[in-house]
């Protein structure tokens, strides 16, 4: 809680330099008899944000670097056998020196030369703490210091505020492109990692899955499969399910909304439809896994079936409600955006209005409906908590929807929760289903968003 | 006149038509009714945890044992002495767990509030074990559920005396996680839930306005600008559980934040709805109209000041109603978080934003897999809290927008 306390002083003394600043000005130009450049809230804000933002940049920094910094020191310190191992071998050491220093229990027996290092890693810790204490609080007075005095009627406070100001609002949209740049490479990066362990045409092409790899080399059993396309399949499975249960009644919902339903009623259904998209998948999840799968069990075995209580039918089902009003909400939009032309030739030839719907309506929207239900596919590929609670861990290749598949997502969420291991292969496989997951939700979003786009410059 | 060819082919025609609307209203009924199913389903199986079954009896607050601070063994004696029969070791064992291992603490804290106690009797309520609860709420009869016949025998004897009883269950708004279903409550999750939201929208708020003022006011038409625009696009529809990934490979393994904190989570959850409250807020920029821009810009305000002084205070209703939406979406999200460790058994309640923690997504999600009985009721009633709090969230969107709506 340093850091908050420090945080809270920079931005004081900000205030104070605001304040400074905006006296200053004032009586600089009554002194000099003349009217300042700018008004006095950009002279203030000119020298708040020459204390606050050098000091800003000098705490991120530090917290982007300490931890590497203080690492590589503390590993210099290590006697020469120690800097010697493996790179995952010295990570686990330097875990439990961490560990050491914060007094939690290690996984070896302490020996002297760790507990110097946790010593060292502690005196550098609290050097670091006070060193980024002293330079942010130097670089804000300094940088308030120096603004303050750069405060004349002639300074041009305005352009200067507008300008950083600008800056930082490009710095913001940058944002999202490194939030992307660090998706591609956190999964790359250990996808490839993976793909040293297992080779890729392995992983894409295998039939097999069974991640449990051996931790101790007299383990028994396990040597690990890591063949996706059981996992593939049982994404593709439960996708197909969940897309049949939505895409007939989103589409039918969507078509009453646009062409039928009175005025008020649409106004009472659609935020009700929406509703569906509000809740939140682990609720769908508690849902399938308690209610519908034991239901379709139990129908199963009344009409002679063996259904799993795992099964995939009901993970889709479920999934498909959620999807619903994302495939309903967006046909609505489309067919909505079709001209009252074409409905008033279709018509005035004839047409009753379901045959005007199907011949003319829906072929004139569906562009935009089929980028509406890629978007759907790629939420329902995406999916992941309805799957972990309703679906099963089995990786099973099968076509049988009442029997247990497992998804990509589910895999996910099992090889990284709970105890792991960073380097293994196990947990590589992670990021290496994730990087697949996402090359193919990005494709699909791609292409929907293409048609969808191409179906609203046609209409326009 | 129509012959009767053409009369029987519309009379076809006209019963296509009314069948196509049937569909439709089917269609709309199906997702309705699963709506209702739903919310039907988690209130039915959910409302009766904000209940608890309590057991009256008698407790000599005997000197000895308080000095050692042995209250469990007030609990046991006093059981022991309200059913002087059982004498059997095992049955004896038996017969305290009809009591909460947790019922002590209400003796420990009437006791410190009170010294006057020690070496009184007084008739105590205290909390009854999950599976008494069970069967005092009829979730299970007393010969299906985990009780035995000489417990259920002793439950009858206790509800014959009257000394059964339901009551608020407070323990369940304050405590934080726990093994034992009757001495569990979402008040942790609550909390992580809060601080994780207050980092969020720390965060997202200001980044999210700031990249779509830049983008929809000042940025130039280029590639540059063109490509941030896609990427936001292609970033909304991302799966959550991605960004997890990002979280768990960026924060954790090479920044090294600590696991399970709120702020990591909340640094997450900034990413995921980033996308969505820029693409919002373009779009209630976008609907202000150019001619109060020009307007300010013709009496002479520059770029910045036109944007702070008119477009932005215009747009901030739009903008703060697609933010409080995001943040709700954000708040129900799971899978990004399991990903950082935030599913960890936490009983204590989060006090700082570097302490573990867990959400009530996540909490539901943990006391789903719990196989007690007792887990499934309050699962249902901790998915209620989380619908409640999504409702108002979403609520006071709606009224946001309704109120400071305006029409150009």
């Amino acid at each position: 809680m340093q850091l908050l306390a420090l945080v809270a002083t920079l931005l004081l003394l900000s205030a104070v330099g605001f304040h400074l600043g905006r006296r200053r000005a004032a009586a600089r130009s009554a002194a000099a008899d003349r009217r300042p450049h700018s008004l006095p809230v950009y002279y203030g804000s000119y020298v708040a944000l020459w204390s606050g933002l050098p000091a800003l940049l000098v705490l991120l920094g530090w917290l982007a670097f300490e931890p590497v910094v203080v690492r590589s020191l503390v590993v210099d310190s290590l006697p020469p056998a120690a800097r010697e191992l493996p790179p995952e071998r010295l990570g686990l050491l330097m875990n439990d020196v961490r560990n050491l220093a914060a007094g939690v229990v290690t996984s070896r027996d302490v020996d002297p030369d760790m507990a110097a290092a946790a010593e060292t890693y502690l005196r550098l810790k609290r050097l670091g703490a006070v060193a980024v204490a002293v330079l942010s609080l130097a670089a804000a007075i300094g940088g308030l210091g120096l603004a303050l005095r750069r405060v004349r009627p002639d300074l041009r406070a305005r352009n200067a505020v507008e300008k950083l100001v600008e800056r930082l609002l490009i710095g913001a949209s940058t944002i999202a492109v490194f939030t992307t740049v660090g998706i591609v490479l956190s999964l790359l990066f250990e996808s490839i990692r993976f793909f040293n362990a297992v080779p890729i045409h392995e992983f894409l092409f295998g039939l097999e899955w069974s991640p449990q790899t051996a931790i101790r080399s007299d383990q028994v059993g396990s040597s690990g499969a890591f063949g996706a396309v059981p996992l593939f399949a049982g994404t593709f499975l439960i996708s197909l399910i969940a897309m049949a249960v939505a895409m007939p009644v989103g589409l039918f919902a969507a078509i009453y909304m646009a062409e039928y339903a009175p005025r008020r009623l649409r106004a009472i259904i659609k935020p009700l439809l929406e509703v569906l998209a509000g809740i939140p998948t682990v609720v769908y999840g508690f849902f399938a896994a308690l209610t519908v799968a034991p239901f379709l069990r139990d129908a199963g075995t009344i009409l002679g079936l063996s259904v799993s209580s795992e099964s995939a039918l009901a993970a889709g089902v479920v999934m498909g409600i959620m999807i619903i009003p994302y495939v309903s909400s967006i046909a609505d939009d489309v067919i909505t955006a079709v001209p009252r032309s074409l409905r008033e030739a279709s018509l005035g030839l004839g047409a009753t209005r379901s045959e005007t719907i199907r011949q003319v309506v829906v072929p004139a929207a569906l562009p935009g409906i089929v980028g509406g239900l890629l978007l759907a596919v790629s939420r329902a590929i995406g999916e992941t908590m309805i799957v972990v609670m309703a679906a099963g861990m089995a990786a099973n290749l099968t076509a049988n929807p009442f029997e247990t598949v497992t998804t990509v997502t589910v895999q996910i969420v099992t090889l990284l929760v709970g105890d792991q291991e960073f380097d293994s292969p196990k947990t590589l496989a992670a990021f290496a289903l994730g990087l697949v997951l996402f090359l193919v939700t990005l494709a699909l979003n791609v292409a929907a968003l293409q048609v969808v786009k191409r179906f609203r410059e046609q209409y326009d | 006149m129509i012959d009767e060819r053409t009369a029987r082919r519309l009379a076809r025609r006209h019963a296509a038509e009314r069948r196509f609307k049937l569909y439709g209203m089917a269609s709309v009924a199906v997702a309705l009714a699963f709506l209702v199913a739903l919310l039907v389903t988690i209130v039915g199986k959910g409302y009766t945890a904000f209940a608890q079954t309590e057991i009256a009896v008698e407790v000599s607050f005997d000197a000895g044992a308080v000095k050692e601070g042995d209250f469990a063994g007030l609990v046991k004696s006093a059981l022991a002495a309200r059913f002087p029969e059982v004498t059997a070791r095992n049955e004896k064992r038996e017969l305290f767990g009809l009591i909460s291992s947790g019922a002590d603490r209400v003796l420990r804290d009437m006791v410190r509030d009170d010294p006057g106690l020690i070496g009184q009797r007084r008739v105590v309520t205290l909390l009854a074990s999950d599976d008494v609860d069970m069967v005092v709420k009829g979730h299970v009869t007393a010969e299906s559920g985990r009780l035995n016949a000489r417990q259920a025998e002793w439950l009858a004897s206790l509800r014959q005396a009257g000394a059964v009883s339901l009551g608020f269950n407070t323990t369940f708004f304050t405590a934080g996680d726990s093994r034992e279903p009757e001495l569990a409550g979402v008040g942790g999750a609550v909390v992580g839930s809060l601080l994780a939201m207050v980092v969020t929208l720390c965060l997202a708020f200001p980044l999210g306005v700031a990249t779509a003022v830049y983008l929809e006011e000042f940025a130039p038409k280029n590639r540059w600008t063109e490509l941030i625009e896609v990427n936001i696009n292609n970033l909304a529809a991302v799966p959550s559980i991605v960004f997890g990934l990002l979280g768990l490979a960026l924060f954790l393994n090479f920044l090294n934040m600590p696991r399970s904190a709120p702020l990591v989570g909340g640094l997450v959850l900034t990413l995921m709805s980033l996308p969505v409250i820029i693409i919002a807020s373009r779009a209630a920029l976008k609907a202000v109209p150019p001619s109060i821009r020009e307007a300010a810009r013709g009496l002479g305000a520059s770029r910045l000041q036109v944007v702070t002084h008119h477009v932005l205070p215009l747009a901030m209703p739009g903008i703060l109603t697609g933010t409080i939406i995001a943040t709700a979406h954000a708040i129900g999200e799971t899978a990004p978080l399991l990903m950082i460790g935030m599913v960890a058994f936490i009983v204590d309640i989060p006090a700082g934003f570097l302490d573990p923690a867990t959400v009530l997504p996540v909490q539901v999600y943990l006391w789903a897999d719990s196989p007690e009985r007792a887990f499934v009721e309050r699962t249902s009633a901790a998915i209620m809290i989380l619908l409640a709090f999504l409702a108002v969230m979403n609520l006071l969107a709606i009224v946001l927008r309704k109120k400071f709506e305006r029409r150009w």
